[in-house]
Formats: structure tokens, sequence, C-alpha cells
């Protein structure tokens, strides 16, 4: 039998708000465990809620950029449960009146068309803290530095049908939280978690089969790992006339494992209510008109005005207006050198996969900026260095050795000798002591061979200039020479 | 000096006659021999007062006083003080110590006020006699002589207690259902619940955030006037606080009744109200009358479903409120835990006394999946109901008049085992609650030798009417100065 797989995704962002939802701590991530919790994020009695406002701001920005509704009066629930990190025994969110309604973001897929996925609703609630379970024999700690950050929970119609769009949702919100600049984006420090619903259903047929959620996914990666296994799960049970369970699934990235959590008739009972310490938050039209005028270019728009603007290919504009530093980055360095390809594949290229190697997600935080990769690119373009050359350029600067695009060309001696005389004395040398490879070529009819055993006089004809003659002149000269 | 009202004392001071140092110390000495007959504190502060007396004779000196400054008083073990150990009468909180000041300690602190102790309270201001209090029950002044321990009301009832024991001028309290109102009528004394948000929760101890109120309890209206100029105002930490200017209570008291209009409830002359206590309260009206108040019945049909709206909603709020008391980080762990589970189950099932789990499982239960609507939901839409009942008398009257309580103090044991007639002790204020009104209890008189409240209601933010109201009914009655024997 053929199946559908439908993806619904639930995703908590923290929002990058100073301090925390409820009280005046801050929300600094790595502190020293329980440095960051006040009276009110410990829970000491008496101690009250009072919302901030920012969080506010952030989610009906993040609703402003999805198209969504706005909750014009929104309120807070308490959801009661126990946990030894969950410090007022309940955990302070929305759920009958949320922040931000109906809404929906477009996904590029690989095919090239874009989908539409909608979402359900975003709250605002509180994150809770951490259980600490290693260096404790026999008990565990707590550490309530977390607990209060500011989330959204992001809840997504199940609108996705494979691995690869649920991947391309959440990169895209990714991108756009991290745009907005209401989220750091950093996924290895939990600013962003994901929480997968997986059914299967026969395929067309207009009824969801049975749903698991999988829980607490941290990278992209992971959710990946974590879809395919589960379909796979149930693709298993239903093949063989099972049925699936409806519960809560914990995976494990390093193993491909998934195990349950609960199923739903062991499922906590929340008794959700209103929370009585906190008054309904009525949002009205100037608050979201300040908060329509504080959108800074949203990935979407800033792609086509790359492609506009720069003449970029989609795929290019859409990889770089992704990050918006890696655009400002992009653009800065196009306006410098005026060679907006170029920076697209150094950035596309080089760059990206040294940041990728050396885990660096911010180029902001790279050593080598915009007006540096503008200035070797210029020196490409005038041909004071090879393409060989500028990649050891590009390692000094990248290491931070130094800034200067000229000092290392001249410190490491990588200037191209563009002296034509210079250079036909060095081929005449080369061609003379090769007179075997000079008469094979010369007997050789096939222009792609010909072309091919050039390439063997670029070698020694490198090594007698000590790299630095003009490859593209050598080429002409050799040309004419051996045509001669 | 044990005699005087806060006024009074306040005077003394500012004259001269004695220092802050000397009445704290008289004070101190009083509550150290008295309070073993009534139990009415917890915690006295004996070198933290003397050093804040001391501090407050500087204060004066410097010509910064305030009508508080010097003053002795006593919180009600519900308001946390910065280094003071703050129980809620519970085992639970037995030694903790908040690292912070709730907003209304605070305030007296900033006015030089002397506190001098922590009052004994119903476990987490749950009760209605003071009886479920860790710290054991608390007796009242009244009736002592007769060789029976009656109970002081409650939650307040260590504060009422101890302001008519002369142990202090003045008492904080708070008010929930009636937890001010009850013990200031069973107690002889005058006391006012504030209209919700008027005084900041932040530091008082929650028991149902939607209801509970912070205020004032005192001998004179005068006093209870003094006591909320303190307490009132908007804090930023408090989100239900209300940001609305703080007149001087004590500039209208004078005022005169004349034209005011009085309505009394119909459903609060009932027949739950006994002969008796219907003529203290009724002679106290026409004390209003004699001084030009006209007076009308008015109905409240939606009164008697208050009691049960109460006790869906307010242990509801409590349910979750109470859940932070899990032994994690503060207060009662039990010895050993095993593991998590046995670690939340033994520290709630030791920690807690019976009437606390009671009303948490009754509001765990009122919230659960499949119940919510028929309880917590329809509850408030009674209090809805309840509201607009007091939203349309108070088109035609200036503040209502009724009984406290159905009958004046009760023996201690009396109700303990039977938890429906306790509740029902609070049928004339709990509706005050469920509508965010206040209102205030005024001694009116006595009932086989027992004070009987006057409550008098107001609509919101009506509190200066209120006091004036009682004060002028002080000007033309002793109710409020009779001593026990």
């Amino acid at each position: 039998m053929q199946w559908d797989i439908v993806i619904g995704l639930e995703i908590h962002v923290q929002l990058a708000t100073r301090t925390k939802i409820f009280s005046g701590s801050s929300t600094a991530y790595g502190a020293e465990p329980n440095t960051q919790a006040n009276a009110v994020d410990l829970a000491m009695p008496g101690t009250l809620p009072v919302p901030n406002e920012n969080a506010f701001r952030y989610a009906v920005m993040f609703g402003l950029a999805t198209n969504a509704e706005i909750g014009r009066r929104s309120m807070f629930e308490r959801k009661n449960y126990f946990y030894p990190d969950l410090p007022k025994g309940y955990q302070t969110t929305q759920l009958a009146q949320p922040i931000v309604g109906p809404g929906h973001m477009d996904i590029d897929l690989p095919s090239g068309d874009t989908k539409r996925v909608r979402i359900h609703h975003a709250h605002l609630e509180e994150d809770a803290g951490k259980s600490l379970h290693e260096d404790f024999h026999g008990m565990s700690g707590i550490d309530l530095n977390r607990a209060g950050t500011p989330l959204i929970e992001v809840v997504t119609e199940p609108d996705m049908n494979s691995a690869e769009e649920a991947v391309a949702f959440a990169k895209k919100l990714h991108s756009l939280v991290t745009s907005l600049g209401i989220c750091d984006g950093d996924m290895s420090q939990g600013s962003m978690r994901f929480d997968v619903n997986i059914s299967l259903k026969p395929k067309g047929s207009d009824e969801l089969g049975t749903r698991t959620e999988t829980k607490n996914l941290n990278s992209f990666r992971f959710m990946e790992q974590a879809i395919h296994h589960e379909v796979e799960r149930q693709l298993d049970i239903l093949e063989d006339g099972g049925r699936i369970v409806q519960e809560t699934r914990l995976y494990n990235g390093d193993r491909d494992e998934s195990r349950s959590m609960r199923t739903k008739e062991e499922a906590n009972d929340y008794r959700y209510f209103p929370c009585p310490d906190l008054l309904p938050v009525e949002i009205d039209d100037s608050f979201i008109e300040e908060a329509r005028n504080s959108l800074p270019e949203l990935p979407d728009e800033r792609k086509a005005r790359l492609m506009e603007e720069y003449d970029l290919n989609s795929a290019d504009a859409s990889t770089i207006s992704s990050d918006s530093n890696m655009a400002n980055f992009f653009e800065e360095a196009s306006r410098r050198c005026g060679e907006p390809k170029l920076v697209a594949n150094w950035l596309n290229g080089e760059i990206a996969s040294r940041m990728n190697q050396e885990n660096i997600r911010n180029i902001a935080l790279a050593f080598i900026g915009p007006d540096v990769i503008a200035s070797l690119i210029t020196r490409i373009k005038d041909s004071t260095i090879s393409s060989a050359g500028a990649k050891k350029v590009f390692d000094a600067l990248w290491t931070g050795e130094n800034d200067s695009v000229d000092a290392i060309i001249e410190d490491k001696g990588l200037k191209q000798v563009s002296d034509t005389g210079a250079l036909e004395t060095m081929v005449d040398e080369v061609l003379a002591s090769m007179p075997e490879q000079v008469e094979q070529y010369q007997n050789e009819d096939n222009p792609k061979k010909r072309k091919k055993m050039l390439g063997g006089f670029m070698g020694p004809l490198m090594k007698a200039s000590k790299g630095q003659g003009n490859p593209k002149l050598f080429n002409e000269i050799l040309v004419r020479k051996l045509g001669e | 000096m044990h005699n005087k009202s806060v006024a009074e004392l306040s005077r003394e001071l500012e004259s001269g006659k004695i220092s802050s140092v000397e009445l704290t110390q008289q004070f101190l000495d009083r509550l150290k021999q008295e309070d073993g007959k009534y139990n009415s504190f917890i915690t006295v502060c004996e070198d933290q007062a003397l050093a804040d007396a001391k501090a407050a004779d500087d204060m004066r000196a410097a010509g910064r006083a305030t009508p508080w400054t010097g003053v002795p008083f006593a919180h009600k073990d519900i308001f946390c003080t910065n280094g003071t150990r703050t129980t809620c009468g519970s085992k639970m909180l037995e030694n903790f110590v908040p690292p912070y000041d709730a907003t209304v300690a605070e305030k007296f602190k900033a006015a030089g006020a002397v506190c001098l102790g922590k009052t004994n309270m119903d476990e987490f201001a749950m009760g209605s006699s003071n009886e479920s209090s860790h710290f054991g029950a608390v007796t009242n002044p009244w009736g002592l002589s007769s060789g029976q321990k009656r109970v002081p009301g409650g939650s307040s009832g260590g504060s009422a207690a101890a302001v008519a024991a002369r142990l202090v001028p003045a008492a904080t309290g708070t008010d929930t259902g009636g937890s001010i109102r009850q013990p200031a009528a069973l107690c002889g004394i005058s006391g006012l619940k504030p209209t919700y948000g008027r005084v900041s929760r932040y530091g008082m101890i929650a028991f149902a955030s939607s209801l509970d109120q912070g205020g004032t309890m005192a001998r004179t209206a005068e006093d209870n006037a003094l006591m909320l100029n303190v307490m009132a105002g908007f804090d930023p930490r408090d989100s239900t606080s209300i940001d609305r200017e703080v007149p001087d209570y004590t500039a209208t008291l004078d005022q005169s009744l004349k034209g005011m209009k009085i309505g009394l409830p119909r459903e609060y002359f009932s027949d739950q109200l006994s002969p008796a206590m219907a003529e203290q309260v009724r002679n106290a009206i026409s004390e209003y009358e004699k001084q030009g108040a006209i007076v009308q019945e008015v109905s409240l049909p939606n009164a008697k479903l208050a009691i049960a709206a109460y006790y869906v909603i307010a242990p509801a709020e409590a349910s979750a409120n109470l859940s932070r008391f899990d032994g994690v980080r503060y207060g009662y762990r039990c010895e050993d835990p095993k593991d998590l589970m046995d670690m939340y189950t033994r520290t709630r099932a030791e920690g807690f006394g019976n009437e606390v789990k009671r009303r948490i499982l009754v509001g765990t239960y009122a919230l659960s999946h499949g119940y919510y609507d028929a309880y917590y939901l329809q509850a408030q839409k009674v209090r809805r109901l309840i509201q607009q009942d007091f939203i349309n008398a108070f088109k035609d009257v200036d503040v209502l008049m009724s009984p406290v309580t159905p009958s004046p103090a009760f023996a201690q044991g009396e109700k303990t085992t039977d938890p429906v007639a306790m509740y029902l002790e609070d049928v004339f204020t709990i509706a005050i609650n469920l509508a965010g009104l206040p209102a205030m209890s005024v001694p009116a008189g006595f009932v086989d030798g027992l004070p009987v409240g006057l409550q008098i209601i107001g609509d919101h933010f009506s509190e200066a009417r209120l006091l004036n109201a009682a004060h002028q009914f002080q000007q033309a009655t002793d109710w409020h100065l009779r001593e026990p024997k």
C-alpha cells in the first residue's frame, strides 16, 4: 500500500529579551547555575509575575511577519504539573486566547516550487529550568537560570508531507526569527526546540491517521533523522496490519532510537485555568503599528531584492537572504568591490565551508569582514594575485593572522608576475627542457587532448616562476609558442 | 499606654513624653506577659523591634517623622518580612526566612512603624476559627473570664486577638472570604478589607489570588484609616494592583452622614441570623438613622450562591498556588526521600494540615478534565451574577449594612469536625470578596457578653466613605473601646 506522510510541528522559540518574561532576571546563557534566578523565578512565597512588554512586542513582530492575526486580547493560563525544574508547580502559558492567531509561511521546495504551511497559532509562555543528572551522586541538581525565559510556541497545521518539507519549514522559521532579531537562533543552547507530530494515511485518503509526537529535537539533523525513523516505525506497524498508539515519544539522535514517553491514557491532566495573577493583555493599534514599523526587511523580501539589485540566481539569493548577517556582509562587500557574483561565490563556497567546519554560526564572529573580502576580490580582478594565491591570502585572513590583503600578498610574495618579457623567457626555457612533450603536443589533433596536455607545462612554469607567474598570460604565451 | 490608639500614641511620641524605645519596651513586656493566654503571636521580634524603635526615634529627631514613626504594631504572619521567619501558620514554612519584604511590610518600615512580631493565623489563611494553625489555636480574649476558650475567628485571628487584648494597637490582616472582618467582629475590633487591587499583594503569601486582599485591623476607624494611608497604592510588582490616586483616608472621617443612603440586603437578615444578633445590628443601624442617614431594603438575589461559588474558585486557585511547596527549593522537606515521587508526596502529606489538604483536593477536582465547565466555569459565571447584584444595589444606595457573622464567637473545637458549619461562618462576608468590594467590620454591641460586628459594604474604592461611616458611629458609641476582662 502507498502511504501519505502527514507532519505538523510545534516549535519553541526562545525570545531574545534581555530579561525574563515575568521577572527582571537576566536571560543570558551560560552563567553559573542559579545565579540568574531571583525570588520570582524561584517561586518564593508571595512573589508575583509582571509581564515583560518586549516579549509581547517580539511575539507581535512574529505574528506580523507570518501574516497572522494578532490577538487583541490575550490571556495567560496556568498549566499545572509537578516537576523539580518547574518552580511554581505550573507553567504560565496561553491556551484559549494566544497572542498570535492563524498565519502562514511559504517554504521553498527542492523542486523549485514553493509551498504554503499554515500556522495554527503562536503563544507566549515561560521556559522551565533544567534538571542536571550528572555530577550529583544519587541526586539531581536543579538550575533555574533558564526558568522564566520567554518563549513563543509556534504550532503549525499538519501541512508538511516529508522530512525535507519539515526541515525546510524549520530552517525558514529559524531564518525568520533571527532576521527579526527576536531569537538568537543558537540551537546548541536550546534557542529553538522542535516537537514533531507524525501520522500516516493511505495515499489520497482524507482521513488523518493516529499521530505520535516526538519531543524536544534540538537540531535540524536530529529532526530529519527522527522523522525518517518515526515514519519507518509507523510504516512497519501499519504494513503488518497493526495500529498506531497515540503517544509522546523521545528520540535519541546519537543512537537513532526512540521510545515511548507516555501514551494518551497516561497523559497529564494539566488543569488549565486563567492565571489570576495576570490580567488579560489588550494590544492596541499603536502597539501593533509600532511593531510593524520596527520590522526589518524579511528574508523573502530580501531574496527578491538581491536577485533584482545584484543579479543573483535564486539559489544564491535564497542562501544569502536566509541569514541576515550573511546578507548584510554580502551587500557591504558587493558595494565595495562591485563584484556581487564573486562575493556570492566566496560566501557560499570557501566562507560557508570554513564556518561549517569550525561551527561558526554568525559570520559577524569571523575574523574576515566585508571590506576585507572586497579587497581580496579586487586584487583577483586586477590580476595582482592568482586564484591559488587568493586561497593563501584567504587562509591568512581567516585565521586572523593579518587583516590587510595587500600586506599578506607582500609578506607571502604572492604578487603575480605579469611582465610578458620575463614570462616568455620562462616559457622558452621550460619548452626547451621538455622536447618530447612539445612534439607530442604538436602531433595531437584532438583539441580537447591538446588542452589537457597544456596543463603538463603549467606545473613546471609555476615552479619556475615560484608560483607568481600569471597563469592566464602563461597560457596565452604557451599556445602561441607551441603553435609556431 | 496599652489602651491608647495609634493616633494617640503618635501624639504621645510627637510630644516627646515617651520615646519609641520606651513605648516598644512596654508593649514587648506586656506581650511576653500576656500572650500565653491567647497564643496570638507566632514570632516575637524583640531585638529587631527595639532596633527599629531606636531608628524611629532618630528619624523623629531628624524631623522626618510620619504619624507611624515609632508606633508599635504587628504583621499577620502571611506577609513576608526580610530576615524574619514567615510561616503562614504552616509546618511547611516553619523555618522559612524570606530574603525580601512584602510591599506592605516595606511601606510600614518606610513610615518608621515598629513591628513587634508576626501574628498567628489559620494555616495558609484557610479557616474561620484560627484552629488550623500549625502553631496552635488562638484564644479570643472575650469570654475567657467565664472560663470558656472561644475562637477569635479566622484566618486573621492572631491579629484580631492581639489588638483586642491590647498587645498591639494595630495589626495587618488579609481577607479572602472574611478573614479580616469575621475575626474583627468576634474580637470586638474594627477591620477593613479594601477594594481588590487597592493594597499590593506582593510578598503576601497567596491563598486565592483573585480574592486575597491585605487590610487593616485596629480598635478605631481612625486607626484603620491611618493604616490604610500607609498600605494603599499601586505596586509595579503586583500586576493586579490598581494605579489610582490614594486619598488621605483621615481627611474625610469627620464628614456628616446626613442624607447617606444605607441599603439593608434582605438576604443578609435571614433566619440564619439569631434574633439577638439581628437586634444588635438593627440597633446600630438606628444610630445611623439618628445621624440623618436614610435606610432602605435592597436585594442581592444571588447572594445565597456565594458560598458555593467561593468554595470552587478559592480552592481551585489555592490548589495551583500551593503547588510550589514541593520540598525542592525551600520550606519543609520530608526525611530521607527515596525518590522524587516519595519526596513530593511525603513532603506535602507531612507539611500541610488537614484543612489545607482538603482544599487542595477540592480545587484539584474542580479543575479536572471533564469537571472544569461544571464547577470552575460555572462558579465564575455565578461570580459575575453576584458582582452584578452589588452593582445594581449601589445604583440606589451609598453603602450596604449587614451583620458580619451569624453568631458571636463560638467555643474552640465546636466546629472543627464539621467543615461545612465552619464555612457558613463566612456566609455574610464571602460575596464581597467575589465582587472585589471594600467592606468593614465595626463593633456594634454584645450578645451574651460577646462582641457583635456590623458590616459596612461600599462600592469599589469607597474606603474613605466606609471609614467615615465607621468613625461617625464610633463618635456616638463606645463598643469599640470596651476591653475584654
